[in-house]
This record gives structure tokens, C-alpha cells and sequence, in this order.
């Protein structure tokens, strides 16, 4: 295991299969980790963030499927292992969390049961060291009063404060790899900025890859060294954040950059949120042949209907998948 | 959490069920068996002998605080091994769904089907009477509202962010069973438990009367109901105070669940709000 990364995703193929269609929801995605290192994944609603991040985790159920492609975790095929095998994986090497700090938590348990619960089940702790771990754990993620806050039960605390109570599950056994989904989407600007500042420094102490899924480019860019732009289940491009910002090749990109507030401002994290790009994400089913951005793109041309895009190498390992890219 | 006034009547008549049953021989004035002393017969209520006696000279007030001690075995036990599983199949089944699912489904229909009561009669005319037979035949036939509401209650809460966040977190099927389902749904639970607890001792008292449970001389609510139906008009107070035992214990039980449900059943409160 020396050069393998911590994941590596290859032409990643999603299908959705609910008897009235068979389409592919995500197709040729590949992306790598390394440890310690933060990605980030951009793009509309729809456009198949999130259920590719199920994928990493072993996590996707009817009507959808892996369909192609491999997902390398230390370079062991996550498809390959047993299901007791994934579960150890999860939560304790790849670990997650959510837009919905409000309904990801077991509302008639106390928060420090359910963080003492992770040491438990995968440190094979006694219920009373991992009480006491599970104290630490809410101090980590600078819950004031830790000792009094872990007998709370999720509705006696605020978004933000469940949101750290998630992380603090999430980071609870140490994970390579942190994955996060619209972390902070659900929650007030204040709080989101802090939440994510959170995050960051957790992970950064830690050595914590990170994989940042959002819509909103800025908060990725933010958080990320490299980003990876999703456009109807592809990968369109993928550069480092700073050369994302000065010199998005794709024209999608171009119009994620061009949506957000200027810069400066764009240390208001979160605030910028995706102005719409003229038109809309063409629905699973009736995604354009050729390049899918086709219909909203001032650049296209006949090549772009009908022939899907090649990869083409930039500089510093990025990459666009373009006809006529900047 | 605020229970109804009848709630607490209710809780308070099963109380003092479950106090009576625990002391009964504490409480008892004679032996419920072994106390016959044919001076005695049927006298009857009174202050020596409060509840009267019957034709052997027993005391009926040490016979009712005894089968108290049997009644409430019964009801307890049973509507415990029947909470178990209707909660076990129902929650398994909604949980994995496929064929399991279908399986589950079609022997909760085919409980609802036949009267428990009828299909309790017929366990109880194989094994033959006796306070265990009781227990089976009771605690075998009455799941099916507990399998429907676990299901229905799995099949809401399977979908929730808990739920899948614990799927995420590496929790194995059992431990998201135990920890994410069965505390939220153990409020309907309790209720229908509750409920169903009432009607084990009335089933206790109907199996018991036609000689099928608890038999003579072993007091029962039931068995005694049974012996003093020839007595009716000489003596009535032979079946009148089992009776009233068995009605004030199942009515506390009907008024706890009912009130219990009030409190702790989701669908219940919402449709009063
Ligand atoms: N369980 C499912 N059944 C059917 N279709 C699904 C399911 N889950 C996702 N999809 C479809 O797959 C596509 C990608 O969904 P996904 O949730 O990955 O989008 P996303 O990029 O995370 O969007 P968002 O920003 O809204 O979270 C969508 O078109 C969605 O409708
Ligand atoms: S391939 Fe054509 S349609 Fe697609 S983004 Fe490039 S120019 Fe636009
Ligand atoms: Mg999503």
C-alpha cells in the first residue's frame, strides 16, 4: 500500500433502475483522495453529489446501482469486501455527515449515548469508558459544558449544536476520510461559518481527508485544495479551488464562478449561494446526447449535440471536459 | 407528559391489582385452598368473613386476593410473550421486507382471521389445562396488533435521517433495531401491551370458566366465576366478587392504555391537535 491513495474512484457508473426507466444517473466519474487531503464536489441539485458519495460508503439501494467503474479505498475495492466488512469501514475509516442536523440524530437518545455508541461498536470500548470519551468528544467540538450537554436529547439543542454534536459522532473514531454533505446548508450564515471553520481545523489537526459536497462553489473553494465540478452526473472539470477562480476552463464553471458575489466578499462563506445559469439541470431521464450542458451553453456548437467530450489535461492535474474550453 | 385523570384512576385501580397480587398472603385471611371448614359454608358477607364463603367454607375475600396472584400471571406473562413477538415479527419483517415480509403478513392475517379466543381453546384442548398451557395458548394467539403496529411504525421510521445516518455510521441491522426503531415506537407499543393485558385476563376468566384453564380448587378469578355459577341466586356473592375483581382490573387497564395513548401515541395526539 504505498502509492495507493486513500480513495480513488474510476469511471464511476450509477444506474437508476425502477422498472419504468434505466438510465444512468452518474457515468465516468473518477476522482482520487489522498490522506489528509481536501475535495471537493460542486454542482446543481440533481446532479448526483450526493449519491455518489453513498457509492464510497458501500451505501446505494434499489432502484439505484453501481453500475461501472471501481471505488479503491487503500486500494481494496469497497465492492469487493464483505458486508461486515464495510460496515467496519463505516463510520471508523470513512465517516459522514449531513445537510439535516435536525433529523440525523435519534431523537429519544441522549447526544452522548449516541457519540459513546461509535466507540462501542467499533473500539469494542466498555459503555463506561466510552461515556467518558464521549465527553472529550463534545468538548473537541467546542460544545460548552460537555459533562452536562451529554445527558441532552437532540430536541433541547439547537441546529448549530447538533451539527457539532454530528461532527463530533462523525470524528468520533477517527477517520481517514470525512465525508461532508451540504454540511451547513440547514443552518444560519453565523453558524455556518463557524461550523465549517469547525470542520476544517478538525480535520486539519487530525490529518482528516476531507470530501466536501455542495452546490455552492465558494464554501467548497473555501474549504478544498482541489475541486471537482459536477454537471447532470459528470465530471466537467476538475482543478485546484485558486485555479477554478482565476481560470475555470469549463464553461459551466465560468458561469458558477461568474454567479458568485466578487471577490473579497467571497470570505462571507456560505452567503453566496448559486445564482441560477440560464435554463435548468435537464431532468435523469431526458439528459442531452453530446455534451449534457448543450442547451445551456453560449459556446456550443454541432460537435457539442452529438459527440460526448473528451478529457482533456491541463496544467497542474486538472482537467475539463470540454469542446471549445477556455 | 400529563395523563388524563381516567388515565390515573386506571393506573391506580391496576396498582392496587398488582399490590394485592404481590401480598396476597400478607393480605389473605386463610389459607385459599386448605382453609375449608365445613362450619363455615356459605355464609354470607360479613365482618368476619368480608366476601362471604362458599360451600366448602372458604374464605371468598382469601380466595380473590390469591387469584389475583394467577389472574395477573396470566395477563402479564402472556401479553408479555405476545408484545415480543408482534414487536420481533413486525419489525423484522417491515425492516428486511422480500418474502419474510410476505410471510409475516399472511400469519398476522391468518391470526386476524380466527377469533384468539377460539384458536386459544383449541391450544388449550391439546395441552390440556393447567397455568402453563394458559400461558402458551394466551401468549401465542394474541400478537397481531402488535405485529401491525411494529410494521406499519418500522415502515415510517425506516426512511428517517436517524436511520439512514446510522446505516452511514457502520451500525449492523440489529443495533439500528434496537437502538434507532424500537425506542421510537415503543409508546403504541405500550399501549396496545396495555390494552391487551385487560384482555388476557379476561381470556383467562373465560378459559378458566368453561374448565379449560386454571382448575378447581386452585382460586382464579376464572375458575372461581366457574364453581359458583350453580350458586348464582343462593349465593351470589360467590360471583360477585371475582367478577368485580376481573371488572375493575381489566377497566384499570382499558383506562391506562387509553390514557397511555393519549400521551404516547404520536397519531393519537396529532389527531387531537
Ligand atoms: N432513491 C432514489 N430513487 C430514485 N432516484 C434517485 C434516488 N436518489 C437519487 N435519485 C436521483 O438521482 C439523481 C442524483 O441525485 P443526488 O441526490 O445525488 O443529487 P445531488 O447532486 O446530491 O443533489 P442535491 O444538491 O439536491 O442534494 C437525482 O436526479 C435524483 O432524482
Ligand atoms: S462541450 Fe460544447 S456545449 Fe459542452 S460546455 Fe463545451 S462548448 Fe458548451
Ligand atoms: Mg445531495
Amino acid at each position: 500500500m504505498t502509492a495507493a491513495s486513500l480513495i480513488e474512484v474510476e469511471d464511476l457508473r450509477i444506474d437508476l433502475d425502477d422498472g419504468a426507466r434505466h438510465v444512468a444517473a452518474v457515468e465516468g466519474v473518477s476522482f482520487r483522495i489522498d490522506r489528509g487531503e481536501t475535495f471537493g464536489l460542486v454542482g446543481e441539485s440533481g446532479c448526483g453529489k450526493s449519491i455518489t458519495a453513498l457509492a464510497l460508503i458501500g451505501l446505494l439501494r434499489r432502484p439505484l446501482s453501481i453500475a461501472a467503474g471501481a471505488i479503491r479505498f487503500e486500494g481494496r475495492e469497497i465492492q469487493g469486501l464483505s458486508a461486515a466488512e464495510q460496515r467496519a469501514l463505516r463510520g471508523n475509516r470513512i465517516a459522514m455527515i449531513f445537510q439535516e442536523p435536525m433529523t440525523a440524530l435519534n431523537p429519544v437518545s441522549p447526544v452522548g449515548r449516541q457519540i459513546a455508541e461509535m466507540f462501542v461498536l467499533h473500539k469494542g470500548k466498555s459503555w463506561r469508558e466510552a461515556n467518558q470519551l464521549a465527553v472529550e468528544a463534545l468538548a473537541n467540538v467546542r460544545v460548552p459544558a460537555p459533562e452536562r450537554r451529554v445527558k441532552d436529547y437532540p430536541h433541547q439543542l439547537s441546529g448549530g449544536m447538533r451539527q457539532r454534536v454530528m461532527i463530533a459522532i462523525a470524528l468520533a473514531c477517527d477517520p481517514d476520510l470525512l465525508i461532508a454533505d451540504e454540511p451547513t446548508t440547514a443552518l444560519d450564515v453565523t453558524v455556518q461559518a463557524e461550523i465549517i471553520e469547525l470542520l476544517r481545523n478538525l480535520c486539519a489537526e487530525r490529518g482528516t481527508a476531507i470530501l466536501m459536497i455542495s452546490h455552492d462553489l465558494g464554501l467548497v473553494a473555501n474549504v478544498c485544495r482541489r475541486v471537482g465540478v459536477m454537471y447532470a452526473g459528470r465530471i466537467v472539470e476538475e482543478r485546484g479551488s485558486d485555479d477554478i477562480f482565476r481560470a475555470g476552463a469549463h464553461p459551466y464553471t465560468q458561469g458558477l464562478v461568474d454567479s458568485l458575489p466578487r471577490l473579497g466578499s467571497r470570505a462571507a462563506l456560505g452567503r453566496s449561494r448559486l445564482r441560477e445559469i440560464a435554463g435548468v439541470v435537464p431532468a435523469i431521464a431526458d439528459f442531452p446526447s453530446g455534451c449534457r450542458f448543450n442547451p445551456r451553453c453560449a459556446r456550443a456548437t454541432e460537435i457539442c449535440r452529438t459527440t460526448v467530450p473528451e478529457t482533456t489535461w491541463l496544467g497542474a492535474g486538472g482537467l475539463v471536459r470540454c469542446h471549445h474550453h477556455a | 407528559m400529563k395523563l388524563g385523570t381516567s388515565a390515573i384512576i386506571g393506573g391506580m385501580l391496576f396498582a392496587l391489582a398488582i399490590f394485592v397480587g404481590l401480598f396476597a398472603p400478607w393480605l389473605a385471611h386463610t389459607d385459599p385452598v386448605m382453609g375449608a371448614n365445613l362450619m363455615n359454608a356459605e355464609e354470607p358477607p360479613s365482618w368476619i368473613w368480608w366476601f362471604g364463603t362458599d360451600a366448602q367454607g372458604r374464605d371468598i375475600y382469601s380466595r380473590v386476593v390469591h387469584g389475583a396472584r394467577i389472574s395477573l400471571t396470566v395477563g402479564i406473562v402472556s401479553q408479555l410473550v405476545n408484545s415480543v413477538i408482534g414487536v420481533t415479527l413486525g419489525l423484522t419483517a417491515a425492516y428486511w421486507g422480500g418474502w419474510w415480509d410476505d410471510f409475516v403478513n399472511g400469519l398476522t392475517n391468518l391470526m386476524l382471521a380466527i377469533p384468539s379466543l377460539i384458536f386459544a381453546l383449541a391450544i388449550m384442548a391439546v395441552l390440556g389445562p393447567g397455568l402453563t398451557s394458559l400461558l402458551i395458548a394466551l401468549g401465542l394467539t394474541n400478537w397481531s396488533f402488535t405485529c401491525r403496529i411494529a410494521r406499519a411504525s418500522t415502515l415510517s421510521l425506516k426512511s428517517q435521517g436517524y436511520v439512514q445516518a446510522a446505516r452511514v455510521l457502520g451500525y449492523g441491522d440489529l443495533r439500528i433495531m434496537i437502538t434507532q426503531l424500537l425506542p421510537n415506537m415503543i409508546g403504541p407499543i405500550i399501549v396496545i401491551g396495555t390494552l391487551g393485558m385487560g384482555g388476557a385476563v379476561l381470556a383467562e376468566a373465560s378459559l378458566s370458566f368453561l374448565g379449560l384453564g386454571i382448575r378447581p380448587p386452585y382460586p382464579s378469578w376464572g375458575s372461581m366465576l366457574s364453581e359458583a355459577r350453580d350458586q348464582i341466586t343462593t349465593a351470589p356473592w360467590l360471583s360477585v366478587f371475582p367478577g368485580l375483581a376481573i371488572f375493575l382490573t381489566v377497566l384499570g387497564l382499558n383506562l391506562l392504555g387509553d390514557g397511555l395513548r393519549d400521551v404516547l401515541d404520536p397519531q393519537s395526539r396529532s389527531r387531537r391537535t
